[in-house]
């Protein structure tokens, strides 16, 4: 049953062939066999078996809903009470959150039970998983490979069925990038949809949670459950919701997707290019029109992203100074300065470095002031492609998974991982990452942004191809 | 645009960052890098632009002025590293 999806799952749950007790021990059972990838940091066993307990109940009074014991695993950067909830750092290392997330208080609320909290880069800092303190993961396709980042260990976990679904987070492409690298669907909703209260805060001006799982259908259940005003985030948009699994069949005749050119440049490989433009061809065969388009701008994404993300971590991370929780130096002579430098890794330093000095007197203007404005040149940019086509496609990243260990000499290198994703979260828009092929056994994603709130749309656009081909429903050998 | 070794020293310490003086090469020549890679904006013409900070230009949503949680000090201080009396402890910074 571990291979089933969560609607399907749902309907087992229901017709009562096999209970959330049994589900949750398969899963808990595939987490311990599969401890090699790394995937998890904590599993809650215990709690899981509880919930799972207080879930049959309800289903069994009829007052389930379709979350209502279906396991979930939580990415490390949502706070858990009474668990702990690290980030993927030695900061956080000994932090048990006093308190729920309102995401994970919304799975709790539907029923859902919490498997454990997966692994990721430190602070969701970084595209391979690599820059954790518990270490990196390992892609199930390649265990040679990245299973990308930030949300390594989710895109890892759902990809190799130790969880049905993952919940992501995504600043530069933290949800959609892994979700390419290890061939799950992955949804970045709009800034503002999804809650940020309790998602431990690394740019507060691009971050969002959202889904990660087998299909879109899945991820527009989860999203359902997800998304929606929440008066606790002050940047939480109060919007009705609507019903993102409604129209997940809708024709998509006369569909206009664009192309913008500059996501097809010299940096792209051709394979991945291939699998894209055979993917786009599935769309014209669904009753689509394909036009290109030009949006130059895109290429200032990584230098705007590489000065307003570290700008807002390095004022997001100031709170951790050993004093309140978190990590303390044993010697207390620079309190701040030796806890910080003790327990914060190299690329969080990194960028908490590059964002103190964009914002230091006499350079804010240079730098940070200068960034915001060719962030709204870029999101101008997207506004006027939205008014010709109602959706753009494209790679979600330039190749498949790289090797671990590949990219970590040289961060600008890593940075330009994230190419094609970064911009989307500049100008705050919903998109999505689903799997479109392999290239020699890894799997290469394809992008699909839309204007602000179309996520039901996207979801249809990408449950659509998942009825005409099968790249999402793929196992990865060892896993089946 | 190059960092010297002096200018990540100051850098991180108004960051009260502590980096290893054997670390401190490699930094500034990460941080250059960086540098280069954001000095692609200079070139795009901005005079007339208005920066944005958020991505829907959303103000800040008000509310009434009103207590809505609970103290939780002991809950919250039992996180803390070192507390005594409901005091979170820290060195002594003046003698």
């Amino acid at each position: 049953m571990h291979n089933k999806t969560i609607a399907e799952l749902a309907r087992g749950l229901r017709s009562g062939a096999y209970s959330s007790r049994e589900l949750t021990g398969v899963f808990l059972d595939r987490i311990k066999q599969n401890q090699d990838l790394n995937c998890y940091i904590t599993v809650t066993e215990e709690r899981a078996l509880e919930a799972a307990e207080r879930a049959d109940a309800r289903l069994a009074s009829g007052e389930a809903g379709p979350l209502t014991g279906i396991p979930i695993a939580q990415k490390d950067i949502f706070c858990s009470k009474g668990v702990k909830t690290s980030c993927g750092s030695k900061m956080l290392d000994n932090f048990i959150s006093p308190y729920d997330a309102t995401v994970v208080e919304k799975f709790h609320a539907a029923g859902a039970v919490l498997l454990g909290k997966l692994n990721m880069d430190e602070f969701a800092m970084g595209s391979s998983n690599e820059t954790s303190y518990y270490g990196a993961v390992k892609n199930p396709w390649d265990q040679n490979a990245v299973p990308g980042g930030s949300s390594g260990g989710s895109a890892a976990a759902v990809a190799a069925r130790l969880a049905p679904g993952a919940t992501g987070t995504d600043t530069g492409g933290s949800i959609r990038q892994p979700a390419a690298f290890c061939g799950v669907t992955g949804m970045k909703p709009t800034y503002g949809r999804v809650s940020r209260y309790g998602m431990i805060a690394f740019a507060s001006s691009l971050d969002q949670g959202g889904p990660m799982a087998q299909t879109a259908e899945d991820a527009a259940i989860m999203l359902q459950t997800m998304a929606g005003f929440d008066a606790k985030d002050s940047t939480s948009v109060d919007r009705p919701l609507p019903d993102y699994t409604a129209g997940l069949n809708d024709d998509l005749s006369g569909l206009k997707i664009g192309l913008p050119r500059e996501f097809f440049g010299a940096g792209l490989n051709s394979e991945v290019a291939a699998r894209v433009e055979a993917a786009v061809d599935e769309y014209r065969k669904l009753g689509a029109e394909v036009r290109e388009l030009s949006m130059p701008s895109l290429q200032l994404s990584v230098p705007v992203y590489y000065v307003i993300a570290p700008a807002e971590c390095s004022a997001n991370l100031s709170r951790y100074d050993g004093v309140r929780y978190g990590y303390r130096c044993a010697d207390l002579t620079d309190l701040y300065t030796r806890s910080r430098g003790e327990a914060f890794g190299a690329e969080v330093k990194r960028r908490i470095l590059i964002g103190t000095y964009a914002l230091s007197a006499g350079y804010y203007d240079a730098y940070y002031l200068k960034a915001q404005k060719v962030r709204r040149l870029i999101s101008e940019e997207f506004q006027r492609a939205f008014s010709e086509v109602d959706v753009l496609m494209g790679p979600v990243t330039p190749t498949t998974a790289f090797g671990i260990g590949e990219k970590t000499a040289d961060p600008i290198e890593m940075y330009l991982s994230d190419i094609y994703t970064i911009a989307v979260n500049l100008a705050g828009l919903p998109a999505m990452s689903i799997p479109a092929g392999f290239i020699e056994d890894k799997p290469v994603g394809l992008q699909i942004i839309g204007d602000y709130f179309t996520e039901a749309k996207l979801l249809n656009i990408a449950h659509r191809y998942q009825q005409v081909t099968d790249w999402h429903g793929r196992i990865p050998q060892g896993f089946e | 645009m190059s960092l010297t070794s002096e200018q990540v020293n100051k850098i991180a310490h108004l960051a009260r960052l502590g980096i290893d003086a054997g670390d401190v090469d490699a930094y500034a020549r990460d941080l250059s890098g960086i540098l280069d890679l954001v000095a692609q904006l200079d070139a795009q013409q901005t005079d007339q632009v208005q920066p944005m900070a958020h991505p829907l230009d959303q103000v800040q949503r008000l509310r009434p002025d009103v207590v809505t949680e609970e103290n939780q000090r002991e809950l919250f201080q039992a996180l803390a590293p070192q507390v005594e009396e409901g005091l979170y402890l820290v060195p002594k910074v003046i003698e």
